[in-house]
């Protein structure tokens, strides 16, 4: 009896531990979707702040540190879009210590390195004029370490063609050679074979949108 | 059977664990108003939600007991509270408080211009926006003239603020006093700042009530501060159709200290050759400037400074002579300036904060005068007129320091207090026409106590209060001057601030020694501020109206053939409204500001029969600046429009009793519009090896006839009006560097 006492507590115990881990996972599961589909202000700061609640209670995860990051990056590319630039700043101020906490926890993922290119050019752009010699840079840098990381990145390839696609001509911006990234980058997004069902794979709906605008 | 129970013990508990309390409530902030967008977490749970619109929230709980409610927001402080998940639902309201920080909080902006990139209220000029502005010649104060508050004087340097005279405003880097910021003064022809604008990442301009932490400016205070480390290590090189330039600056692989230096020659005789000026010149204005600067990260926070000039000119011209017909007046100067300045700037222990700064000039001006004839041979004409032919020897030595403490207390509150040292030890050696030497010493020191608070009660009231007492030496005479200002925040990006202040400042050294007279003691201002602001989006709009009282203002009288001090009793006050409107938004990549200051004006200074409306003060002033980004010719196109309504000119003669008007009147209104093109071929390139950019710049594009006034003949029988040397002004150059960008650094600073 007391040998079964144990074993069942044993069973209880670690089933504990597979339950906290499932948990986890589960709920990550419900959020990570919804990266690709959310755009709304609200939306995003939903999101956001429930992948920043799930970061907090596990603290050692780098997966909703970086999903929170990456939901307020695009919170601000919306306020962007919605010409709210005096509101960017603030969005971007709170982005950047959740990705950071999340390079300590996994400090050389290509992952984490294109959030911090989102990041960079997300700053950037709130004003151009003044920023584009500290930002600009940093963004590149950025990028061109998510690419040596992981050359199989298809988000690398989506962001730099995103680059190409809104730089103007004259600055060095092609739609054809915007595309030309766009189709790598979906090439890449059909082989790719995420680790888990919540490692990033988040972007093919942008590029296929990128696609269908040419 | 008892195994049996057990599981279904073991079962009922794990059903109940999974059992869930609803949590729902509202969010407000201090006013009542609801918060969306809130994060209300179950620390260590994933449980929680999102606050909506209208700051409701509700969500489900499966977690048990006693649990900690947090509430984060952007902008507020954290808001946590126990609360008892026990399946009955839980309901509350939350009220976050705001978090105190310089993104939202109200920012006394009430008498200050900032250009930073500073993320705060009275920054409604970016950094770039001083080399951009096509009126500015690239020069720091030429932006400035085109803000409300500022004077567009022409025929001689510096900042002529809100009835004030140029020497009203003091210049300050780095915290420390900048002696000789001019080049210097050449009769009629307004001399450039002597230092590059791109060695600045911060300017605050203040047209009145100003801090405690500075002094001796009875009108405006110009406070700069020099950039920190470069971003990466880039040789640069400029070649101008007045000067060639480069230098270069070295960034340590550590990113901890960088060093750098800038060597410039500068010719106006090409330019001079094509676009006639004119003054005749014997010898054409020519500059040799040298800078070197290192920058050292000395800890997490510190940072230590240097920047150290030397520069050298030289220039002669005749010009046709008023006293008399066929004969020419001759004005020549060569000058050598050394400056360097030193700052270090730490955190000391826990809240504390430490800046220290010193700085040494040397200046050496060797003038001459003389009449000539017209075929340019000295002359010694008389009947007073032998007063034209001297030589003047001037040194002057100078040292300032700064020691400021800064203690942060809570949130933004913070209390400052320092003391400053500004020497200066002037020898001149005065040659008359007859050979005769006259020496002046001068030996003067000024020491200055100061403390500061910041008080932040809320994010929507500041308070910044100060006092300033200061012992000048050459008058042996200590006052004590009260600052207070008060900024209160009527809404998003709305605020209205107050600013009242007194400010005292010497004489000018000029006038010294005094004649035999009563006592010199300083001269003093008052200053009553009320503005009113709204930023938002892109768009900034400001109104201000002011009064300023002038007490003991310098009399003057002739002594020794010289205008010297005779005493304090001079009076004078102004009073105006200004508005300052840009718009950033409304037009894409087109951005234009407006600016319009009202001033009336009236003193009883220097040689003044009465009180009179100075000859520097325009009733009404006007700019409009523009800038267009065109991007399919990568060029920037920048116009300015600066209008400013006529000013009186009066000619003052001495009749051996009293000053008398000889003659008095008002110059037509001025009129300038300028136009500059900023070409920018290398911006988007892939990885380029080089950047620059190719200024052309034109001033007065129209030829309008300006006149900044009239000169007299020595018996006051004869006028001329003075004018710019050359009505137009074009600026041609190409400014490169290699291994980073400095496009930006568009117009340079050779002139």
């Amino acid at each position: 009896m007391k040998k079964m006492l144990f074993s069942l507590l044993a069973i209880c115990v670690t089933a504990g531990g597979f339950a906290q881990n499932e948990k986890y996972v589960k709920a990550m599961e419900q959020l990570v979707p919804a990266v690709d589909t959310t755009r709304s202000v609200d939306g995003l700061t939903d999101l956001a702040n429930s992948f920043e609640r799930i970061a907090n209670a596990e603290k050692t995860q780098w997966l909703p540190y970086y999903y929170a990051a990456v939901c307020l990056i695009n919170k601000a590319n919306t306020l962007y879009s919605m010409q709210q630039m005096d509101q960017i700043d603030a969005v971007m101020d709170k982005a950047e210590p959740l990705l950071k906490k999340a390079q300590e926890l996994e400090p050389e993922n290509s992952e984490i390195y294109c959030a911090f290119k989102m990041l960079n050019t997300g700053k950037m752009m709130a004003d151009p004029m003044n920023r584009y010699m500290t930002y600009g840079p940093a963004a590149a840098e950025a990028l061109e370490k998510a690419k040596a990381l992981n050359p199989e990145n298809p988000r690398v390839y989506l962001l730099e063609g995103t680059d190409k696609y809104y730089t103007p001509e004259q600055f060095g911006g092609s739609k054809e050679e915007a595309k030309k990234l766009f189709l790598l980058s979906k090439e890449k997004f059909l082989v790719a074979k995420p680790a888990s069902s919540i490692t990033p794979s988040w972007g093919l709906p942008q590029v296929m949108y990128f696609l269908s605008l040419q | 059977m008892r195994k049996g129970l057990l599981l279904v013990w073991v079962l009922l508990f794990l059903q109940a664990a999974q059992a869930q309390t609803s949590v729902k409530g509202v969010v407000k902030d201090n006013k009542n108003n609801p918060v969306p967008g809130a994060s209300i977490a179950i620390k260590d749970s994933y449980d929680g939600g999102t606050s909506d619109s209208s700051g409701k929230f509700s969500f489900r709980s499966t977690e048990k007991g006693e649990q900690l409610l947090v509430v984060t927001s952007i902008g507020f402080k954290p808001f946590e509270q126990k609360i008892k998940l026990e399946g009955t639902p839980v309901v509350l309201d939350v009220q976050l408080k705001q978090e105190i920080s310089e993104m939202t909080a109200v920012v006394i902006s009430a008498g200050t211009f900032e250009a930073s990139d500073r993320k705060r209220a009275a920054a409604v000029l970016d950094p770039i926006d001083i080399v951009t502005t096509a009126s500015g010649n690239g020069d720091i104060t030429g932006a400035l003239k085109t803000l409300p508050g500022a004077q567009q004087v022409g025929e001689s340097e510096g900042l002529y603020v809100r009835g004030g005279t140029a020497a009203e405003t003091k210049t300050f880097i780095d915290g420390t006093l900048v002696n000789n910021f001019f080049y210097s003064s050449v009769p009629n022809v307004a001399q450039f700042g002597r230092f590059s604008p791109f060695i600045f990442k911060g300017t605050v301009f203040s047209t009145g009530g100003y801090s405690a932490l500075y002094g001796q400016a009875l009108s405006s205070a110009l406070i700069l501060e020099s950039i920190d480390l470069p971003d990466r290590s880039s040789a640069n090189l400029g070649i101008t159709i007045l000067s060639a330039n480069a230098g270069m600056q070295h960034l340590a692989k550590d990113k901890k200290s960088s060093w750098g230096f800038d060597y410039g020659y500068t010719d106006l005789a090409p330019a001079f050759s094509i676009i006639k000026q004119k003054q005749e010149y014997s010898k054409a204005p020519t500059y040799h400037n040298l800078d070197a600067n290192f920058r050292v990260k000395t800890s997490k926070t510190g940072m230590l400074k240097y920047y150290g000039y030397y520069s050298n000119n030289k220039l002669a011209f005749t010009t046709p002579s008023l006293d008399s017909l066929g004969y020419l007046d001759k004005f020549g100067i060569g000058t050598t300036n050394i400056y360097h300045n030193l700052s270090w700037k730490d955190n000391i222990g826990k809240r504390w904060k430490m800046s220290a700064g010193i700085s040494y000039t040397y200046n050496e001006d060797n003038l001459h005068s003389t009449n000539q004839t017209a075929d340019k041979q000295d002359v010694i004409l008389y009947n007073g007129l032998e007063l034209k032919k001297f030589d003047l020897n001037s040194k002057g030595n100078y040292f300032n320091a700064k020691l400021v403490f800064d203690h942060k207390w809570r949130g933004l509150s913070a209390i400052r207090f320092g003391t400053e040292f500004n020497t200066a030890k002037e020898k001149a050696l005065f040659t008359d026409y007859a050979g005769t030497l006259l020496h002046y010493n001068l030996d003067e020191h000024i020491n200055a106590l100061f403390a500061e608070a910041d008080i932040y009660a809320t994010n929507d009231l500041a308070v910044k209060a100060g006092l300033r007492a200061e012992y000048a030496s050459l008058i042996d005479k200590v006052n004590v001057a009260p600052r207070l200002s008060v900024a209160y925040k009527l809404g998003k990006g709305t605020q209205a601030s107050l600013a009242y202040g007194v400010f005292y400042q010497n004489p000018e050294r000029k006038y010294f020694p005094t004649g035999a007279g009563n006592p010199i003691g300083f001269m003093s201002a008052s200053h009553f501020i009320a503005q009113f602001q709204r930023v938002l989006n892109q768009r900034s709009f400001r109104a201000e109206v002011f009064y300023k009282k002038y007490h003991h203002l310098l009399k003057t009288g002739i002594h020794n053939y010289r205008e010297s001090a005779l005493n304090t009793t001079g009076y004078g006050d102004a009073s105006g409204f200004e508005f300052f409107w840009r718009d950033r938004k409304t037009i894409k990549n087109f951005d234009y500001w407006i600016s319009y200051s009202f001033l009336d004006t009236k003193r009883d200074f220097l040689n003044f029969p009465f009180a009179i409306t100075p000859n520097f003060a325009a009733k009404h002033t006007l700019s409009v600046v523009t800038k267009k980004f065109v991007q399919k010719i990568k060029t920037n196109v920048n116009v300015a429009y600066n209008y400013s309504s006529g000013r009186p000119y009066y000619n003052i003669q001495y009749d051996g009793f009293n000053y008398k008007f000889n003659d008095r009147g008002t110059i037509p209104d001025y009129h300038n519009v300028s136009f500059s093109l900023n070409y920018l071929p290398f911006i988007g390139k892939k990885n380029p090896k080089m950047y620059g950019v190719y200024v052309l710049q034109v001033s007065n594009i129209f030829n309008i006839k300006q006149t900044y006034g009239y000169n007299y003949s020595f018996n006051g029988s004869r006028k001329e009006a003075i004018v710019p040397p050359s009505r137009m002004f074009i600026f041609i150059g190409a400014f490169l560097s290699f291994g980073v960008d400095r496009s930006d650094e568009v117009i340079n600073n050779g002139l």
